[in-house]
């Protein structure tokens, strides 16, 4: 780490030493982990196995690994050293995101014409649209107004019960149990967040993950209710003005009223096109919340909550507003999730999952609409390439979270600058 | 009466292992102030060791429980602190100076990753090791239950009283102890005085995945089985422990351990074991809304 603050180079010797500690840092990692490991095949009683060619491995590929990475670092020392920073271009940068963020609209309307026959793909792209809402939706409480929620997943839960509970219960139709959800994880955002946002942001990122957990408890414990560890099924998919993507023959079949040929995979364009709805309705949204004295507020408080204070702006309403919206756009997404799948359990709404959604917030740059986008294709993508080596997914995903922040603190697409910006009495730059 | 002796004995049994692993979370918290997220997996990590380290041991046929005991602690504690240290250099170095919500994301990846790790290079399987204390001394008998106190309850209160003393002897007494309260108050003062940060704070993570590491072998003892997944809840638990306590003080991280692990036990005993996790979340919800401090906290005024 000192290497890449100093700009004078390293003698061989002092590389040679430096990579010999890593390794050795290495060996010691390696040997519990990698060169012993217990087995209790053939026997109850465990046996230790030794793979001690994977550990020599491991080692050897640390040194390397360290001796390349000092050579990469100098290199852009010095490439640094020779051009000096160029001041960041703001405004030209923001006009080219707005036109990839059209031409992102565009790919994603074509999405359905170009995998035509690809189940997968259309299915991989709506899974990609719900994290991007998800993103969005904690986008307001993370990036916007700066309070750290580990629990977010417990919002697109009550949302996604509430929809399979009324749908399974009392028949109700996805439409109509949209706003319902969508007002009912509001509600819980207010609960949750009434006596907690006074915290400080460490103590609140707790909370908020102990209430995410005292839900999914509840979910799985609380079986004549929620149908416990099983879940519930057979929930109804979504329809279109009251008819349904089902076969021709079946009631309110959409195929015999437009008297078209039916394929299974109508359904999951309308899907498709319903989550992209969903989920551009939500960044208008919120554009369009930060236009508001709300929206710019959230941002005030963000930056600095005794200035907010002091000029007399109830920070806790503030907070609740954003608590709120981003617990209804959560519970938007869990409606259509249950929707989707026809089938919830409470294992859909583990930690890992808040955790994934935060990391999609903050690895796209806290925020940024568009570094959420980035965020989400990068982290749902980057584990179905890797389907190969399943057993390595989450290993890798581990390592790219914390490579990407120590890499890039801000985000891939840093972006904390405020809405608005005091530009002087004359408008010139101040 | 009997059984609540008896819970009163599991939930100081369970409540020492708690304050051990809330000790690492609120000495990072205190000098550097982040929540270091990876730190239950850390435990588990000297968990994992400890099995390995048992199952050699009875591989070469030592049969000596004390001394079976002693070796594999100095084995955990010394491959533990070293991952300890790593996280630390790796994942939390780097974003010190940066802003607050980076290091936490590096530190959920960096448990994201420990957790894999250990599930990838050590079988997804639960491990079973063999009893290496079986016995226990009967209290005494009322009606038909048994008031029993086993042998390893007794070692890891034994342990965790012996620890905190030596530990307590470091922090109060000693030049290193000196040197962390004073990077607790202000790290560039200490910096300037000629103290090595840095250094400090690594020292402070080993320290930290050391105390893991002994819980995390005491468990493997009461237990008898480890699993990967371990370190997520009881990180939780321990982490409430130490806001209960009063983040930052170490005595308030035993009494928040202790007092977690009794209401553990009661409320297993006699509500509901299926919600015995929800009540420690409630209990952390609660104490942050009404003392954000914890029982032993100092205050803290927030500066412009």
């Amino acid at each position: 780490m000192q290497a890449a603050a100093t700009t004078h180079a390293m003698t061989l010797p002092q590389r040679l030493k430096d990579a010999f500690s890593v390794a050795f840092i290495a060996l010691l990692l390696g040997i519990p982990m990698i060169g012993l490991t217990t087995t209790d095949e053939g026997g109850t009683a465990l046996k230790v196995l030794t793979r001690w060619p994977a550990l020599a491995l491991f080692v050897a590929i640390c040194f390397v690994g360290r001796l390349a990475l000092q050579v990469v670092r100098e290199a852009l020392a010095r490439r640094r050293a020779r051009r000096p920073a160029k001041a960041p271009a703001q405004a030209g940068s923001s006009r080219l995101l707005t036109v990839i963020g059209w031409a992102g609209v565009g790919a994603a309307l074509l999405v359905p014409v170009a995998f035509s026959d690809n189940r997968y793909a259309v299915d991989l792209a709506t899974t990609v649209l719900i994290y991007v809402m998800l993103g969005w939706g904690l986008n307001v409480v993370v990036g916007l107004a700066g309070l750290l929620d580990l629990g977010y997943v417990a919002f697109y839960a009550v949302g996604a019960y509430t929809y399979a509970l009324l749908s399974t219960q009392l028949g109700w139709s996805f439409w109509q149990a949209l706003p319902v959800a969508g007002g009912v994880a509001a509600f819980f955002g207010v609960i949750l967040g009434y006596p907690t946002l006074r915290l400080r942001g460490d103590y609140l990122a707790i909370v908020t993950l102990g209430f995410g957990e005292i839900i999914r408890l509840i979910l799985v414990n609380w079986t004549s209710f929620s149908g416990g560890p099983n879940g519930i099924s057979e929930i109804p998919r979504p329809g279109l003005f009251g008819y349904n993507f089902t076969p021709p023959g079946s009631e309110h079949s959409i195929a015999d009223l437009l008297q078209i040929d039916y394929s299974p995979m109508q359904r999951l364009f309308f899907l498709y096109y319903l989550i992209l709805a969903l989920a551009l309705l939500t960044n208008l949204f919120v554009r369009g919340m930060r236009k508001l004295p709300t929206g710019r507020a959230w941002e005030a408080v963000r930056e600095d909550e005794i200035a907010c204070k002091a000029l007399g702006i109830n920070t806790t309403h503030i907070k609740l507003a954003a608590f709120a919206i981003g617990a209804m756009l959560g519970g938007f997404a869990g409606v259509f999730f249950a929707a989707r799948q026809g089938f919830i359990s409470p294992e859909s709404f583990t930690f890992s999952e808040s955790a994934i959604i935060l990391a999609i917030v903050v690895l796209g740059g806290m925020g940024s609409q568009m570094g959420v986008v980035l965020a989400s294709l990068v982290l749902v993508l980057l584990p179905e390439l890797g389907r190969d080596f399943a057993q390595y997914r989450m290993l890798l995903f581990g390592a790219a979270m914390v490579l990407i922040m120590v890499w890039r603190p801000g985000g891939i697409l840093a972006h904390r600058a405020p809405t608005l910006v005091y530009t002087g009495p004359k408008g010139d730059q101040a | 009466m009997a059984q609540a002796i008896q819970q009163l004995i599991n939930g100081l049994t369970l409540g020492a292992v708690y304050g051990l692993i809330a000790i690492g979370y609120t000495m990072v918290y205190g000098i550097i102030g982040m929540i270091n997220f990876a730190h239950g997996d850390i435990y588990m990590v000297g968990a994992f060791i400890a099995v390995t380290s048992f199952t050699l041991l009875a591989a070469f046929g030592v049969s000596s429980v004390p001394f079976a005991l002693l070796a594999v602690l100095v084995v955990a504690i010394a491959f533990t602190s070293v991952y300890g240290w790593a996280v630390e250099r790796i994942a939390y170095r780097p974003l010190r100076a940066s802003n607050r919500l980076a290091p936490l994301i590096s530190a959920i990846g960096m448990s994201i990753f420990l957790e894999n790790m250990v599930q990838v290079t050590q079988g997804a399987r639960i491990k079973p090791i063999r009893p290496i204390l079986t016995g226990g001394i009967n209290l005494f008998t009322q009606g038909t239950f048994t008031v029993r106190l086993f042998e390893t309850q007794i070692l890891i209160i034994v342990t965790t009283v012996a620890l905190m003393a030596g530990f307590t002897w470091l922090i109060t007494r000693t030049s290193f102890g000196r040197q962390q309260r004073a990077c607790e108050q202000d790290q560039v003062v200490t910096k300037v005085l000629g103290y090595n940060v840095d250094r400090i704070i690594s020292v402070t993570f080993m320290i930290g995945a050391g105390l893991a590491a002994v819980a995390g072998v005491m468990v493997t003892v009461y237990y008898g089985v480890v699993d990967f997944f371990i370190g997520f809840v009881v990180g939780i638990k321990a982490f409430t422990a130490a806001v209960l306590g009063g983040i930052g003080s170490l005595p308030g991280a035993m009494l928040g351990g202790l007092i977690i692990g009794l209401v553990e036990s009661f409320w297993a005993a006699y509500l509901s074991a299926e919600y015995k996790d929800v009540a420690s979340f409630a209990i952390l919800i609660l104490v942050l809304m009404f003392r954000p401090t914890g029982l032993l906290g100092r205050p803290e005024v927030e500066k412009v």
